[in-house]
């Protein structure tokens, strides 16, 4: 088993399934180093093509079974591939938050933190958001801002821990481990496409708490692409499912990141 | 802007009687009159104080007239209990089957909106005003339609006011907009606007506010009221240029006693809704107009921003030649404000000249003196889920010396500097379903405070209750939220949204 640390860190999986595509060939015999595992995956998961266009419908569900939902239309445009990126959230449900508008300007590299905007229709308002932390979560569900739009790669250290027949499992483990809940996690990266199928979060104590799970991939554009996954909290016994439809990539998306399509969005975000 | 919300120099007020007002006070207080009028609204407003009395236990000071009853508690429980399973069953079918949503449906039209009731009461005695603060019960509709050429948007607020006794229909938008080329955006009708960077203090954002609905404790939403204009934007690569032009002035809805009392200097007290404040309106269409501009851009995320506005102070600047009423002198505002990260939270700095054409030289004692204004803010999120912001704004009145000379005798005067800090907490809780929110101002040198708690739980993706309270206090009768005392409330808010 070929064993190699790396300062790069695989991401988070491939939460958002529009930006997971197929590695065309991948070598079956060859392992490749970690490395490459990570980098690869990082950008099956987060930057295939140059943009990308999705339907997303949470469900999340609570420990007493109780669920809520929310839709939202998301747009992504990759500013350099595996790099600085761009995310345009624009929601329908629930109807209190319908219409609001949540834009990112993702800045990968150590402290630099994103550019956050929230726009609320009913007073005109445009917001900057100060959050700062991306382990919280992601409107109310059970998903964090970093399953979304990607754990910065040099945050932790990791390697390649075990090879099967179709996964790579990589252990990735943060350089600092005071700034997030786990201990480590890992990766199960699909040996053909790279896709992060599996991601486990362990706690503090080395105990499991946290599982991401990729439950329905298709081919869309050529693109191997995630369209159902659900993450589970083992500790608070919730979890929500996210499907995601209308996928499109490479749709060449303007530059729509700035006030003016915050107080309007375009046409392609609105349905 | 918070700083001018009701804030005149010399009310005059329409006093039909000194005698006549007190005495119609004192019936108010007359505990058998509440009895005679314990109705439907009173039982409400029972629940409101049943509910309220665990977080908040100052509410105990409420008269034991007016306590819950055991029963509306157990109805009350069962009633939360109930409603969020009955809602979301209710949902489902509404939208499976609601008439008017399917008559929308073939027109191509999003239909949404909400129902709320809500309900609040006044905490102490207040010889001016009703004990009720707010009880109304509220439907809105909001109609949105896209065609190639634009959207059409029209959203208004039906409500019946139990306060006033009276049906209110309130338009608070309906307007065309459009994108005719890749550079410009036109949205014309009526509208809310928004600009500025403070946090519930404004500077260069002249759009009218809604000062009472914001202290009775009405949804955020209604301290924004609408305009009727036409706002133009511009988008070049060095700079963006919105122009907003209002053909008819629209003034803030300000305190004009109707609602809340009010520190009154002809008097010498506070004042109340029979001591209405009386306004000169500006209704002359392309006579007395506004014309606001924004000019920005973003340099590395950082947004700068320069600000011009035309027209007329938002609420009363002054008083006419024979001080029947209160007028809305002429106002040119020139400002500027910047905003972006600073350390791990965000910053704004924000400034603003106001130029009072009528009394430029500050010695017309009838009239507002111009005035400088100063904002700087900081928001940081200090832990998971909670966000702190807070605020230093200052409003420095200009040839303080001129003001100071020209005005009458007795009459309480205000300091060269108004200092205000704001406090903003924020806590998320329950999935970030439950949020908790303290919006604090203080004052150090008018000594008076303004505190607005608010807890909002999301039943379900469509049922909210929300509690929260507008508290006023400080030493003198007659400082800006100090003369508010009196309408220190409390409510309850229940909202279907579909």
């Amino acid at each position: 088993m070929l064993r190699k640390k790396s300062s790069v860190v695989l991401s988070a999986c491939a939460v958002f399934g529009l930006f997971v595509a197929a590695a065309v060939g991948a070598a079956d015999s060859d392992v490749p180093d970690v490395q490459t595992i990570v980098t690869r995956a990082n950008i099956v998961a987060y930057y295939q093509g140059d943009d990308g266009k999705a339907t997303v419908k949470m469900t999340i569900t609570n420990k007493a079974g109780q669920t809520r939902e929310r839709e939202f239309i998301i747009l992504r445009k990759d500013v350099v591939d595996g790099g600085d990126q761009n995310y345009f959230v624009y929601f329908q449900r629930p109807s209190d938050v319908r219409r609001m508008v949540y834009m990112v300007k993702k800045h990968v590299g150590e402290g630099k933190d994103d550019d956050r905007w929230l726009y609320l229709p009913a007073l005109d308002l445009v917001k900057r958001v100060a959050a700062s932390d991306k382990r919280t979560s992601f409107v109310g569900s059970d998903f964090v801002y970093e399953d979304v739009s990607g754990r910065s790669l040099d945050l932790d250290t990791h390697e390649l821990i075990e090879t099967t027949d179709t996964m790579f499992i990589v252990k990735n483990v943060p350089k600092k481990p005071e700034e997030v809940e786990f201990s480590y996690y890992t990766v199960a990266v699909d040996r053909k496409t790279y896709v992060p199928t599996k991601m486990d979060f362990y706690d503090k104590q080395g105990q499991l708490y946290r599982i991401i799970e990729s439950k329905d991939v298709k081919t869309i554009q050529d693109f191997t692409t995630v369209t159902k996954s659900v993450v589970k909290d083992l500790k608070t016994g919730g979890q929500t499912e996210m499907e995601f439809t209308d996928i499109q990539y490479n749709i060449g998306i303007g530059d729509i990141f700035e006030e003016r399509y915050l107080r309007r969005p375009p046409r392609e975000a609105m349905r | 802007m918070i700083g001018s919300a009701g804030k005149t120099r010399n009310p005059k007020l329409e006093i039909r009687n000194k005698h006549e007002w007190r005495e119609g006070s004192k019936s108010q207080t007359d505990p058998t009159r509440l009895r005679q009028h314990f109705g439907l609204g009173d039982f409400v407003l029972s629940i409101c104080f049943g509910f309220c009395a665990s977080p908040f236990g100052f509410l105990h000071a409420v008269g034991p007239g007016r306590r819950m009853p055991g029963v509306a508690t157990a109805l009350l429980v069962l009633a939360l209990a109930c409603v969020p399973v009955a809602g979301e069953e209710a949902a489902e079918q509404q939208e499976a089957r609601n008439p008017v949503r399917e008559f929308f449906d073939r027109l191509d039209t999003e239909y949404h909106g909400f129902y709320e009731v809500r309900a609040g009461s006044r905490l102490q005695n207040d010889p001016h005003q009703k004990d009720l603060s707010i009880m109304e019960a509220r439907y809105q509709f909001d109609l949105f339609h896209m065609r190639d050429w634009g959207d059409i948007k029209i959203k208004g607020d039906v409500y019946g006011d139990g306060v006033e006794e009276k049906g209110v229909f309130d338009l608070r938008e309906a307007n065309l907009f459009g994108r005719p080329t890749d550079f410009m955006d036109v949205k014309l009708g009526r509208q809310v606007l928004t600009w500025g960077t403070g946090d519930l203090v404004f500077i260069n954002d002249l759009f009218p506010k809604d000062w009472q609905s914001f202290f009775i404790g009405r949804d955020t939403e209604y301290l924004k009221a609408p305009s009727d204009a036409v706002k133009a934007s511009f988008f070049m690569d060095w700079a963006n240029l919105d122009v907003v032009y209002t053909p008819e002035f629209d003034s803030d809805r300000f305190i004009s006693g109707e609602r809340l009392s009010y520190w009154n200097p002809v008097l010498g007290d506070r004042a109340g809704r029979k001591d209405k404040l009386s306004t000169e309106r500006r209704r002359e269409f392309f006579e007395e107009d506004e014309l606001a501009l924004r000019l920005y851009r973003n340099v590395r995320n950082y947004e700068l921003a320069l600000y011009g506005y035309w027209g007329y102070w938002k609420s009363p600047g002054g008083f006419n030649e024979t001080m029947t009423a209160a007028i809305f002198p002429e106002l040119h505002v020139y400002g500027a404000s910047l905003r972006g990260t600073v350390g791990k939270g965000i910053g704004n700095v924000e400034v603003g000249y106001y130029d009072s054409v009528d009394d430029r030289d500050g010695d017309d004692f009838l009239i507002n003196n111009s005035e400088m204004r100063y904002l700087v803010g900081y928001t940081q999120e200090i832990a998971r889920d909670f966000t702190a912001g807070v605020q230093y704004y200052v409003e420095q009145i200009l040839d303080y010396d001129d003001y100071e000379n020209s005005q009458p005798a007795g009459m309480p005067k205000r300091d060269e500097f108004r200092h205000l800090t704001t406090l903003r907490l924020t806590k998320l809780l329950m999935n970030q379903n439950l949020s908790l929110s303290l919006f604090t101002y203080y004052s150090p040198s008018d000594e008076d405070v303004y505190v607005r708690p608010v807890a909002n739980y999301k039943a379900s993706d469509h049922l909210a209750v929300e509690v929260g309270g507008n508290v006023f206090f400080g030493d003198e009768a007659h400082t800006f939220f100090n003369q508010f005392h009196n309408n220190t409330n409390a409510y309850l808010a229940v909202r279907y949204s579909f």
